[in-house]
């Protein structure tokens, strides 16, 4: 396989590999580390992609472990790393927060979610798979992919019709 | 499309039930100005998702590994390590023939003021010599 043919291939989900990274890994230097190694990853076993059904699926899972293995890396190693990131996002929401940005209030709240539902967000209501997809690219159980989905839809619309609320208190 | 079937779509896509066509429909719904006051929260929500869906991975994907092999700084550092202790070893050396060499010189000296104050020695056991022979002489005359 030439460099040009791979690049065909993987460019339609470039944009969803960095995403589901930057879902996880938070900050937006360690998603793009992460999408440039995922697709160096993915060239060298470039063999083995013919013989994959779903580039795409494989992918995504490559993309769950590697940010896996990254965020327990950090955990173990550098918790200031994780912390300071932490913080640098938070303040930075609270600034789009003051400027209003109500977008920004969904961000911070999926941000809450435990791993796995904010990874099913991200694969449903963002990138639009399939129910089937999601449970093959986590290796989970659809009906599982659909109790954590229900889950976290019903945590984001309750906290922000809490926040809704407070707001209204507040003018 | 009606408030009531709104609702009714709503209501599954809170329990993960809807389909993706249901969930477009929504969307389209939702991303529309005119929403009822009490489904606004999910006009932030799907607002939030539109968004998140146009951000890009800008970069250009490369292929190659930029990464520096940190294996071959290790080599190159074991071997800085072996060259300095084996001139550090050979410096040693030669500083220590020096040492040997000087010391040698010394004892060297040492010996030859030893042989010379020895040879004088000898000169005068010459003389000691001659006046044994005379003494003998002396003696065997008096036995007579």
């Amino acid at each position: 396989m030439k460099q040009s043919e791979f690049l065909n291939l993987v460019m339609p989900f470039k944009d969803k590999v960095f995403r589901l990274s930057k879902r996880l890994l938070v900050s937006n230097e360690e998603a793009e580390d992460a999408t440039q190694e995922l697709f160096m990853k993915l060239w060298k076993n470039k063999e083995k992609i013919s013989s994959y059904k779903n580039v795409e699926a494989f992918a995504m899972t490559m993309t769950k472990n590697y940010c896996f293995d990254r965020l327990k890396s950090k955990q173990a190693s550098n918790l200031s790393l994780v912390h300071s990131n932490y913080k640098e996002k938070e303040t930075s929401l609270d600034k789009k927060t003051d400027l209003n940005d109500s977008v920004s209030i969904v961000h911070q709240l999926i941000a809450k979610l435990p791993e796995q539902q904010q990874m099913i967000i991200q694969l449903r209501d963002v990138e639009q798979y399939e129910y089937e997809e999601i449970s093959k690219m986590l290796d989970i159980k659809p009906t599982a992919v659909r109790v954590a989905l229900s889950r976290a839809r019903k945590t984001i619309r309750e906290q922000l019709i809490k926040q809704h609320n407070y707001g209204i208190k507040q003018n | 499309m009606e408030l009531n079937k709104i609702e009714q779509l709503l209501e599954k896509y809170l329990n993960a039930e809807t389909t993706l066509q249901e969930e477009a429909i929504l969307n389209d719904y939702f991303t529309n100005d005119l929403v009822a006051p009490h489904l606004k929260e999910y006009q932030l929500l799907f607002g939030y998702f539109n968004e998140s869906k146009s951000e890009k991975f800008t970069k250009t994907i490369q292929l190659n590994s930029k990464k520096t092999n940190w294996k071959w700084l290790s080599l190159a550092a074991s071997v800085v390590l072996l060259f300095s202790v084996y001139t550090g070893y050979e410096y040693d050396k030669s500083v220590k023939e020096e040492e040997a060499k000087i010391a040698f010189q010394d004892t060297q000296m040492a010996f030859k003021l030893l042989t010379k104050n020895l040879n004088k020695g000898n000169a005068a056991i010459g003389y000691l010599g001659e006046f044994e022979t005379t003494t003998n002489k002396i003696f065997k005359q008096s036995k007579k």
